[in-house]
Formats: C-alpha cells, structure tokens, sequence
C-alpha cells in the first residue's frame, strides 16, 4: 500500500517537473542561440564575446549566445525542422529563404538590416604556392596548358559555384560576351581541375596538406586561414576582377516572437554593424560592408579588386543561375561532360 | 608432418590475430594519446577542463546513464516475456529488437526528426506542453536508446533460456509472488549475464555518433556530446584539444574493458558459465 502510494507521488512528480517548466521564462531573456555556417567559427567566438560586454553595458544584464556551426544548407534544414535559433548567420541567401518558405522568416528579411542584411562581405580569391611560380594573375591564366587547378565541385560546394560564376564573370567581360568563347574557357578552366573535392574545406586540405595543384580557387577567408596555419608557403592572388559574396543575416521570426527574444536578437545583429563588430570581421578575414572600417585593413583586403554580385544582370540572382548553371543538365553538367 | 602443419597453421593465425590488432586497435590508441599531449600538459588540461567539455562530458553521461536505465528496464521486461510467456506475434518482437543493430544510426536520427521535428504532426501537440524533443536533450537520449536498445535483452535472453522454468514454477507452486520470483530466483541467474550487457550498453552509448549528430542540432554547450565536440574540435584546426578529448573518451573505454574483465573473472569463479 504504501509502496503504490510512493509510486503514484514519484509518477505525478513526473508528470509535473515538464509541466511546470514548460512555461516559457517571458521575464527577460538571457540567452541567444545563433546558428551558423562553418567558416565564421572564429568571427561568432570573438564577436559573442565583445557582444556580451557591450550589452551588460549597456542593460546591466548577463546573457549567453549559444553557437553552432556546420554546412550552411544543413544548418538550415535544422532549423526548419525545429532547432531553434533566435538569429541564422548563414552562407547564402537561399538557405535564409528556404526558412522563410518554412514559415518561419517573414518575407522580405533582407531589407532589414543594412547592406541586403550582410555585414560582411568575402569574395573569391588564387591561392598559389610561395612566389607564384606559374605566374598566376587572373582568370585567363587558370585555363592556360599545365595549370593544376583545385576547387570543390560546383554541384555540392556552395563556396565553389562562387569560383565557377566568378570565372564566368571574368570570362563574360573577356569575350564580349560571345557565349561560346565563355563556355570554351569554362571548358578549357575545369579541365585542368586536378581534384574536385565535394567541399571548400577538403580542397583546401587537398592543395594545402596534401600539395596537389598550382592554385587553389577559395574563400578570401579560407585563404587566410590557410595562410596562418602555414605561415610562409602561400601567397594570395586576387584577381581584378572576382565576385560579391554577401552572407546575410536574419531573425528567426517565428523562434523569435515565442521566446520573446526578438529585442535582444535586433540588439546582436545590429550590433555586428558597430566599428567593433566591423573590426572584428575585418580581424577573421571577413571585409566589412562599412566603407571606413573596410579602409582599415586596406592592407589586408585588396579593395581595388571589381566586384560583380550575383543579382547583376549576367546572372540575375540566385534562383535564376542555380536553374540554369547547376541543375542537372544545367550549363555545369553540359562542359564537364563534353570533357 | 601433419602435426607440423597445426604448427604453422597455429601460428600464422596468431600472428594474422595480433597483427590486425596491433594495427587496428593499439596503434590509432596509441596515436590519440601521443597527439593528445604533443603540446604539453598544460594545453591538455585547458582542453579537457574546457567549460564547453565539460559540458559536453555532463550530456554524455546523461544520456548514457538514461539509455542504461531504460534499456536495462526494456530489456528484462522483454526477455522475460519472451522466454517465459507464449503468446502471438513473439518472433515478431525478438525480431523487432534487432532493428537498431541492422539500421544505420543515421537513418534513425532522420526518423526522429521527422517524427518529432517542427514539420511533423505530432510537434504542435507537443510544443503546446512546450516540450522539445529533437535538438534538445530528450533527442539526444532517445536517440541513444536507439542505438543500444538490443544489448540488453539480447544477452539476457540465451541465459533465461538455457535455464528452462522450473524452478520459477516451483516457486509459484509454493505460493511465491511475482517479485519474490524475480528476486530470489530468476534475478541471481542473470545478474551477471546483466551486469555484462549493462557494461556493453554504456560503452556503446557514450561513443555514439551517427543518430546523436542528426538530432542534435550541434548547440554548443546545450545539445553537444563528447563525440560531437571531438568534432567540432577537429574542424577548428584545434587538433591537440581534439585528440585530448578522444583521449577521455579512450580513458573511458579502457576501464569499461577493465570491468568488464573483472565481472567476466568473478562470474567465472562463481561457475557462472553464462556469461561469455
């Protein structure tokens, strides 16, 4: 009897801890949870940091953001099937707007924070070995005989279909727009591709670690990165002439509004549009979309380079050259094959 | 000449044995380790007392000891019906216990997702409790429950089979109750059959990778396990804190091989010969 007693206390107890800590906490929100793409690991964990300090300035309170990083089209299928992010940070436009066909981003998210909501910028640069021993310069050096070039495939690497529409870019300008020249060195470009890794990350590994190429195609960022990790092997080529890769920014609206996290959510992405958070994506190799702060590491970036975005009239957004370049059957699928 | 041939044939498979070993198990050991304090001591310890490990360490546990309980109740539960009871439909459930053995880990991730994420059915009825079960704890456990759900069971029931039933119906035909039954007689059977699968089941939920990666939704400091950070380590180019994790996770499985070597030694001084 009073073990039946016991059990039913232990069962309602049971039934009331998720209960009662189900209501949602509405006084103040102290955490935030960011979910983002891989490379911007290092950028988030310095500017979290400096985020946190700005805010307990200014509001006296203590918070926490909570940081994952990953694929950016896989971070946000995470999201629409329900992990909950207050902000996504993510790579390209069209994983934001896949979450906002989920329902959960209202439309029109990239009006709301300056800049087509990107605080920072990167573009695609050559990373060539110590001395540029090929003499590598631009776009049309990379099609050249003999040149082994390393990039992702444009088919599974969203960082490499930025390398593919960079060179079309470049290609388009040459040629006057002849599309069959253009398609000619696209061609004459992929052939001399030596490993087409499926990621930025594993091309990098492929020319960085384990020496295979003259040039790898990647990242303003990656490049850096690279460079840090061995100092004094490689040097960066940009090229005059490269394209605008803009990686938005937007508040899940949906997450947002239930955990009455949207104040605080504005507040960090705002934020990011400070001088500090300008200068500490400057510092990770991110060009900041303030004009002044971007100055400041004219030493860094080369800021004379050309820049073409993908909503330019070549490519007419990313809807668009997705269908035409690399669906099956698209223009990608068409030269790689002819090969 | 034939005794001879045994010779070699002897040792050839010894040394096919111990080379596949060597290279397989002692040598990626080994390398974890060397890795792990290649910067030095002091770098090794930031690592491991790191806030975001020992968090990660904290969810491990959890979960492992959350598996452990509920498997370890599923599993007598089921072995005992299913030696001790006939009844429609038992292939099918011996069967169904397998599952998790036959299916990729990730494959039942996706499952979980797609019945607890934010675009199945059942998530509003759900979240109306404010209950989240995917990207959050409860996913993380489940999802271990998953991957280790036959262990128990498994190992439980050769032995409740090889022992017949007589001496539980004996002890019914003298007035015993069920948990008296249980207590006295069945559970002194097993204990050691069950103390060994409790140690496979742990062993197995603390390195889980596949199902917990899906599920996860890679939260840092909220939704990370010990694997899933050596990850994210890995890919931060911080290589020494990477390894030094690996290495607690290695720690860990030693001595859950220690254990399980002394309850195999114990068990076998009692003439316990069940457990294998």
């Amino acid at each position: 009897m009073k073990f039946s007693h016991l059990g039913l206390i232990a069962l309602s107890a049971l039934l009331l801890v998720p209960a009662s800590g189900a209501l949602p906490a509405r006084a103040a929100v102290t955490e935030l949870t960011n979910v983002s793409y891989d490379p911007t690991r290092e950028l988030y964990d310095q500017y979290n940091k400096a985020f946190v300090q700005y805010y307990k300035k200014k509001t006296g309170q203590d918070i926490t953001v909570v940081q994952s990083h990953g694929g950016s089209s896989k971070q946000a299928r995470a999201v629409i099937e329900g992990n909950e992010a207050d902000v996504v940070t993510l790579a390209l436009a069209s994983d934001i707007t896949a979450i906002e066909h989920a329902g959960l981003i209202k439309a029109g998210w990239q009006k709301t924070f300056p800049n087509n909501s990107s605080p920072y910028t990167s573009t695609i640069v050559f990373l060539v070995r110590k001395g540029n021993p090929k003499g590598l310069k631009d776009w049309g050096d990379l099609a050249k005989p003999g040149i082994g070039v390393i990039t992702p495939n444009p088919k599974t690497s969203g960082g490499a279909r930025w390398n593919y529409l960079a060179a079309w870019a470049w290609a388009d300008k040459q040629y006057n727009k002849d599309e069959k020249a253009v398609l000619d060195y696209i061609s004459k470009l992929f052939g001399n591709v030596l490993v087409l890794d499926t990621g930025a990350r594993g091309s990098t590994n492929t020319f960085v670690k384990n020496g295979q190429g003259d040039v790898l195609l990647a990242w303003e960022n990656e490049a850096y990165l690279a460079i840090a990790e061995r100092p004094g092997e490689f040097e960066i080529v940009t090229p005059p002439l490269s394209i605008l890769a803009e990686p938005p920014v937007a508040i899940v609206d949906g997450v947002a509004d239930k955990r009455g996290s949207r104040a605080l959510a504005t507040e960090y992405l705002n934020y990011l549009y400070s001088d500090e958070g300008q200068r500490i994506a400057g510092k990770n190799f991110y060009r900041p979309s303030n004009p002044k702060i971007a100055e400041e590491f004219s030493k860094i970036f080369d800021l004379k380079v050309k820049l073409i975005t993908i909503d330019d009239p070549l490519f007419g957004g990313w809807d668009k050259t997705q269908k035409a370049h690399f669906e099956d059957r698209g223009i990608f699928d068409k030269i790689y094959t002819k090969k | 000449m034939r005794k001879a041939e045994n010779k070699w044939g002897r040792r050839a498979l010894i040394a096919i044995s111990m080379a596949f070993v060597l290279l397989m198990l002692i040598t990626p050991l080994l390398v974890v380790l060397f890795e792990a304090f290649s910067s030095g001591l002091a770098l090794y310890w930031r690592a491991v007392s790191d806030k975001y490990t020992l968090l990660a360490a904290k969810l491990t546990l959890t979960a492992t000891f959350a598996a452990v309980l509920l498997n370890t109740a599923f599993g007598l539960a089921a072995a005992w019906a299913i030696t001790r009871f006939s009844f429609r439909g038992k292939g099918l459930l011996t069967t169904f216990i397998d599952i998790p053995f036959a299916v990729s880990p990730v494959i039942a991730g996706l499952v979980f997702i797609l019945t607890f994420g934010r675009l199945s059915p059942l998530h509003s009825f759900l979240d109306s409790y404010g209950l989240k079960i995917v990207f959050a704890t409860p996913g993380i456990i489940l999802a271990t429950v998953f991957v280790t759900f036959p262990f128990v069971a498994r190992e439980i029931i050769p032995v409740l089979e090889a022992r017949g039933t007589d001496e539980e119906q004996a002890a019914a035909l003298m007035g015993a109750g069920f948990f008296t039954i249980f207590r006295r007689v069945t559970f002194p059977h097993i204990r050691w059959a069950l103390l060994y699968s409790v140690i496979l089941c742990t062993a197995r939920a603390m390195g889980e990778f596949g199902a917990v990666s899906v599920v996860s939704g890679h939260l840092r400091g909220k939704t990370n396990t010990l694997p899933l950070h050596v990850e994210i380590l890995y890919n931060e180019y911080q290589f020494t804190a990477a390894f030094a994790v690996s290495s607690l996770l290695a720690a860990a499985a030693v001595i859950i091989l220690i254990v399980r070597n002394i309850v195999e030694f114990t068990a076998r001084k009692e003439g316990d010969g069940n457990v294998r």
